[in-house]
């Protein structure tokens, strides 16, 4: 028989080999590392941006905890990202254990799609919602603009950073402060409200898709006289890129964020996990938990038991909840605010 | 072997006969990889967005931000390709005709993009184009990142190479004595560059064209940290569509989806066109 | 020759081709190629760099052991080995029947194998998600089977095939189809086998645009971004590819740990040039030519 270059082909064979060789060692060695150690137990929390400092410390708090409570091996993975966009991937099949997210009309889409059983909401204190939070302002050093409360927003040329509500969690807590303040101001004349609403949403440069996404834009990269903020986001911006550059003002009105927290039922059956799920979240509540929660900036669901010094960055001021009138609940509110065709879809017409 | 055993009048038709092996089974492979990876999960796109039903599709095509988000996207991937084209044809000819200390270096950089993770390249140059940016410092008060002209600044660093690399080699085959001719027939360098060297080169810039256009239609990860993402001015439709998905708005996100990959079928189309068209004048030359 | 027509035109020197540029058009048009490359090019990537060393060599390498960095590195290889392989052996597949054979729906099946390029990977991640969704037909029989496909490595694999599928193919067509089937041919009617004839008379031929083809899918596979990410589920230390993981990260204000991890992908963007213009050198620009 004729062998063409037979050294050439041969030598390209052994080449070829090895890369092959090389490529499945990768392979088997990867698999062996990613693949999780199923001797102990594993939950998943999936969550929305800003908790991700939170739950870094409550994770390794909780998993002491049940290790001494005689618990197994416990370990908590995370996964962040906007609060909407965390719930659609729980639907579409990601194994949540528990959800910790920013709106409860996010895990009322979960309950739709059958994976939480419903009336998840009375299963835990306080609507669910182990911790709240409000919604601030950020302001650049000495507050050169002069904004003081929700009616300073809309003068002058002020430039207002905030993220798109139809994504953002954070961002409809936003809206819904605004409009609680501008019913007040007022006196709940709808016209007068979408006008200012509409005129805040006109001075936003930048629309980012999450809270994080408009902290880096306002902070990071210099955009803006004011950034709508959660409390707690505000505070670790301050501290992330040094005290000396922001300002924290906290409006005389604002709105009360309940992010509830659930147990995912459809999870935790199959993979058999509910007693550590559910411990985990009950320990929200718990002295530590709720320590942990103010240290992050969190407003504890249970004051009483935090450490006074934690609550003195918490200042007391009026707020608003989503189960107010003027919303009616995230049932409503949802549709009706943020739905196709919403109101913030009808007011909101960008300066082009 | 396999086509001989099953060479039937009716396959005689379909291939044309030939003594080498492996057609049943290479054919065959790549066909069932092809559906398997492609076809069938597009087929699915469809199929999802055939149950909207006519209307239901039309309300989504006829929605204004969906009509902004398309246009931003074609918008910003056209102005970006035309960018493309000029200085990717002004840095292919000076590859192929200049020699310069780091010659080989810029030419070896201009594949970065090729090879640069979007992620990377999008943080890189949202960085660098952002009003306290080493770039965008310069510019200011005028304003590049988180505007439109952030994306066509992305997409022109996700482009560029698609024009050099299909400007550069035919630029390097054009026959040097062509020009000479043209010189010694009265033709100063300007002409002969227009008249001569250009529509010699025309069939590859729209090549180049079309390909960094296509490409930069459905860009996502480098557009979406330096575009400011402001619904109506900045957004593009691939985030449109991660948008909707977050929205729980299935039928939106497989819509826009869907506009996009027929669009997308078409600009293929156009540049096989193109470049059948390309075939045809070399073959001749 | 035209250097003697000039001299009888008595035309003055400094001596020029009239076939090229005049030197400052020459030194004007190299300044302006140069200065678009160093703002859309080299300050992308040195910025890359200067912000991962921002804080010194220390702070770098402990971003990159981080439990969850060395994660997302080693599942981004993961990903890279199963998927580049798989679209090698499509690539040698489709290049041979389409390159060797005369064949009806030949046009059609090239334009089926470069959909993937022009979809945008938002979408590619998008058809699984469609696929293999909680909703969807497909995904309810799996899961009671114990499969899982989205939010998990088979998912982000099977989106980095469909947005890397036709790198290797598109760069062996062309090359196979100018080498045309004579070399084959002969092997063939000398008595060679159909796997002996393509070892050692094809492979040979083609190996160097075949390395360019897996070189280009490889960095791609690593760096795929928008498909993976809407695929991915985002769980640290799990689902979370290197490029993923410098969203994360970038979202936590860690720029210099972002940095560090992208500095990782643009040493491997770099890597992969460089090993592309070696190829070059040694066998001249046809072998690893552009991809087109």
């Amino acid at each position: 028989m004729f062998i063409f270059a037979p050294g050439l082909g041969r030598r390209l064979g052994a080449r070829l080999g090895a890369v092959a060789l090389g490529l499945s060692l990768t392979t088997g060695i990867s698999v062996g590392i990613v693949a999780p150690a199923f001797a102990q137990s594993q939950l998943l929390n999936v969550s929305y941006d800003p908790t991700r400092e939170l739950y870094k410390d409550f994770n390794v708090a909780f998993a002491k905890y049940w290790k001494a409570q005689g618990g197994d091996d416990v370990t908590i993975r995370q996964s962040h990202g906007g609060s909407g966009a965390q719930a659609r991937s729980v639907i579409d099949g990601l194994e949540a254990d528990v959800v910790t997210l920013a709106l409860e009309s996010d895990i009322n889409a979960i309950e739709k799609s059958g994976k939480i059983k419903a009336g998840w909401r009375d299963r835990l204190p306080n609507h669910a919602s182990p911790y709240t939070s409000t919604i601030v302002f950020l302001v650049r050093k000495g507050n050169p603009k002069g904004i003081k409360n929700w009616g300073d927003l809309v003068k002058g040329d002020v430039a207002i950073v905030t993220p798109n509500p139809k994504t953002s969690g954070g961002a409809r807590w936003n809206y819904l402060a605004a409009w609680a303040w501008a019913n007040e101001e007022y006196k709940g004349d709808q016209a007068k409200i979408k006008a200012y609403v509409g005129e805040l949403y006109k001075r936003a440069p930048v629309l980012d898709t999450g809270a994080r996404g408009s902290t880096v834009t306002f902070a990071q990269r210099q955009i803006g006289d004011v950034l709508l903020a959660w409390e707690n986001e505000a505070y670790l911006a301050g501290a992330e890129f040094g005290k000396d550059a922001f300002e924290i003002v906290v409006p005389p009105i604002s709105i009360l964020a309940e992010p509830p927290v659930a147990v995912v039922d459809a999870t935790v059956d199959s993979k058999g996990t509910r007693k550590q799920a559910e411990a985990y979240l009950q320990y929200l509540y718990s002295d530590e938990g709720q320590n942990i929660a103010a240290k992050h900036f969190y407003r504890p669901s249970k004051p009483d038991v935090v450490k006074p010094d934690l609550l003195k960055a918490l200042p007391n001021i009026k707020l608003v909840t989503i189960d107010d009138p003027i919303f009616g609940g995230w049932k409503k509110a949802q549709p009706e605010h943020f739905g196709d065709g919403g109101i913030f879809d009808q007011i909101y017409k960008p300066g082009k | 072997m396999i086509h001989n055993a099953t060479a039937s009048p009716a396959k005689w038709r379909l291939k044309r006969p030939s003594i080498i092996p492996g057609f049943g089974l290479t054919l065959g492979f790549s066909l069932a990889y092809l559906s398997i990876i492609i076809l069938i999960p597009v087929a699915g796109l469809l199929w999802r967005t055939a149950g909207l039903g006519w209307s239901g599709f039309f309300a989504v095509l006829t929605d204004q931000r969906t009509q902004d988000a398309l246009y931003i996207s074609f918008g910003t991937a056209f102005v970006a390709a035309l960018v493309n084209v000029v200085f990717g044809t002004v840095v292919a000819w000076v590859l192929t005709r200049y020699n310069f200390p780091g010659r080989r270096l810029i030419d070896a950089i201009v594949d970065l993009p090729f090879a640069l993770p979007t992620a990377v390249a999008g943080i890189a140059l949202a960085a660098l184009y952002a009003p306290n940016g080493w770039v965008g410092s310069l510019f200011m008060p005028f304003r590049i990142a988180f505007t439109p002209l952030g994306i066509v600044v992305a997409l022109v660093f996700i482009g560029l190479p698609f024009v050099v690399r299909t400007v550069q080699p035919v630029m390097e085959e054009l026959d040097r004595e062509v020009e000479e001719a043209a010189a010694t027939l009265g033709a100063n360098r300007f002409q002969t560059i227009s008249r001569v060297i250009l529509p010699g080169l025309t069939p590859a810039i729209l090549t180049g064209f079309a390909l960094a256009f296509a490409r930069g239609v459905g860009e996502y990860g480098s557009v979406i940290f330096i575009a400011g993402n402001i619904p109506y001015v900045s957004e593009i439709a691939p985030l449109l569509i991660v948008i909707r998905l977050e929205e729980f708005n299935y039928a939106g996100a497989t819509a826009i989806a869907t506009i996009m990959l027929i669009i997308s079928f078409v600009m293929l189309f156009i540049i096989n066109l193109i470049q059948a068209w390309n075939r045809r004048r070399y073959g001749n030359v | 020759m035209s250097e003697d027509a000039r001299s009888v035109l008595g035309n003055p020197p400094p001596f020029r081709n009239p076939a090229d540029e005049r030197p400052l058009a020459k030194i004007l048009l190299i300044g302006l190629a140069l200065v678009f490359l160093a703002f859309f090019l080299l300050l992308p990537l040195v910025s890359v760099f200067v912000e991962a060393f921002r804080k010194g060599w220390s702070e770098y390498y402990e971003a990159l052991i981080e439990p969850d960095a060395a994660a997302a590195i080693r599942l981004t290889l993961l990903v890279a080995a199963i998927s580049v392989p798989l679209n090698l052996v499509f690539g040698l597949c489709a290049s041979w029947a389409i390159a060797k054979f005369e064949f009806k729906g030949k046009s059609f099946l090239i334009t089926l194998i470069d959909l993937p390029f022009s979809i945008s990977p938002v979408i590619s991640g998008l058809v699984y998600v469609l696929l293999f969704g909680s909703n969807s037909l497909l995904g309810p029989i799996l899961k009671s089977q114990g499969i899982t496909i989205l939010f998990a490595v088979p998912g982000i694999v099977l989106a980095t095939v469909f947005v890397t599928f036709p790198f290797v193919a598109r760069e062996l067509i062309p090359l196979m189809e100018d080498q045309g089937t004579g070399d084959e041919e002969a092997a063939l009617s000398l008595g060679a086998s159909g796997w002996q004839t393509f070892w050692y008379v094809t492979l040979p031929n083609i190996k160097w645009g075949l390395l360019y083809g897996v070189l280009l899918c490889n960095a791609r596979a690593m760096g795929e971004f928008g498909a993976v990410s809407v695929v991915s589920g985002h769980i640290r230390g799990l689902t979370n590819t290197m490029p993923l993981h410098v969203e994360i990260l970038y979202n936590e204000y860690n720029f210099v740990a972002a940095f560090a991890v992208a500095s990782l992908l643009a040493l491997l963007a770099l890597v992969t040039l460089a090993l592309k213009t070696l190829l070059e050198l040694r066998f001249g620009a046809g072998a690893a030519g552009g991809r087109h």
